[in-house]
């Protein structure tokens, strides 16, 4: 009896926190704008195709083909555009739009990436970094392409 | 003495092409003139870039500064560069006095607004009202809240998607023109639109 109450409540208070903890609306950190040829964003485990319009969520992964190339515009007015052959991660990014701080790392795996930096990078030196297999960019402001191989 | 040569050579080209496939950074020219720089750090090595196409290459020794080219760059960055989305755009548009009704000088500007904001492929537009410190705090969180409104029942007559358009007001608290209680100030009676 008290067994069968005591698993009740451990069942209540299971389903309570999956209430509380469970699916949260991921906030959005930017949008494709662009997508040519093949591209795909690894979310959740999954790789799903990239169109137009997709809005990005934090520790997306994008990858582009041998003819795929994306561009994104961040929530803080950041581009991102990266060629074929690409891997893209968007490892953190905090954005406050009323005090336009944050923080925004991302990593060049290999591939071409250019970019225009936004209102992160605007507020505060080295809010903002890009980092390739063994380097580390900070980014001062505003425009710049960087390549990695592998 | 010829093959020693050979071998040198050979070691060069092999360093340069492992130079290249390790990654390279270059700066860009600024368009609008402002600071700018990019600082490179492999280990405790450190290059900072802050001139238009002043590059570094990653190399087995750390990152090597060197001087890129506008040809350079097209070469290598074409297809990442042509992918690059259109800039983020700001427009201001202003009310009249304790209205959502906009002043006449911007019911001119209008159609040039949303004509920049249709060029957008996407559109992701983020509008943002004000008010000036005439009325009390409640009264001015509610106007810049229906002048934003106003602007964003307009976008979406003109055909911006609703799920695109983000519409909130700021009241008195971020004016153009600081101002005491009660004043009332046209620049600051505004509804400040950013499309990207």
């Amino acid at each position: 009896m008290r067994f069968s109450q005591l698993r009740r409540c451990t069942l209540f208070f299971s389903l309570l926190f999956a209430c509380i903890a469970g699916p949260v609306a991921a906030a959005d950190i930017g949008q494709v704008k662009v997508a040519k040829g093949q591209v795909t964003v690894e979310r959740d485990r999954q790789s799903l195709p990239v169109t137009v319009g997709m809005r990005l969520q934090p520790s997306d992964v994008l990858k582009t083909g041998d003819d795929g190339s994306v561009g994104v515009t961040m929530t803080d007015n950041s581009l991102l555009s990266a060629g074929p052959n690409s891997i893209l991660s968007f490892d953190r990014y905090e954005f406050d739009t009323t005090t336009n701080q944050g923080k925004f790392d991302s990593t060049l795996q290999k591939g071409s990436l250019s970019v225009v930096s936004g209102r992160i990078a605007k507020q505060s030196p080295d809010a903002m970094t890009v980092r390739t297999p063994g380097t580390i960019l900070g980014v001062r402001g505003t425009e710049f392409v960087v390549s990695a191989g592998g | 003495m010829r093959a020693a040569r050979v071998l040198a050579i050979t070691a060069v080209l092999g360093l340069g092409a492992c130079a290249y496939n390790r990654g390279s950074v270059v700066l860009l020219p600024e368009s609008d003139g402002r600071e700018t720089a990019v600082t490179v750090t492999t280990g405790e090595q450190k290059v900072v870039l802050d001139k238009p196409y002043a590059g570094a290459q990653q190399t087995a020794f750390g990152p090597r500064a060197y001087q890129s080219s506008l040809q350079e760059v097209a070469a290598a960055f074409g297809p990442a560069l042509a992918a690059q989305p259109a800039r983020p755009q700001s427009f201001t548009l202003y009310f009249v006095e304790g209205k959502d009704e906009f002043t006449d000088e911007s019911k001119q500007v209008i159609d040039g607004v949303f004509a920049a904001i249709a060029k957008y492929p996407v559109p992701d537009v983020v509008v943002v009202g004000h008010t000036d410190r005439v009325g009390s705090d409640p009264f001015n969180d509610n106007l810049a809240r229906q002048r934003a409104d106003t602007v964003r029942a307009e976008l979406i007559r003109r055909g911006v998607a609703p799920e695109n358009i983000v519409a909130v007001g700021r009241g008195s608290r971020e004016p153009i023109i600081p101002t005491a209680a009660g004043v009332a100030e046209p620049r600051n009676r505004r509804v400040e639109i950013v499309v990207r």
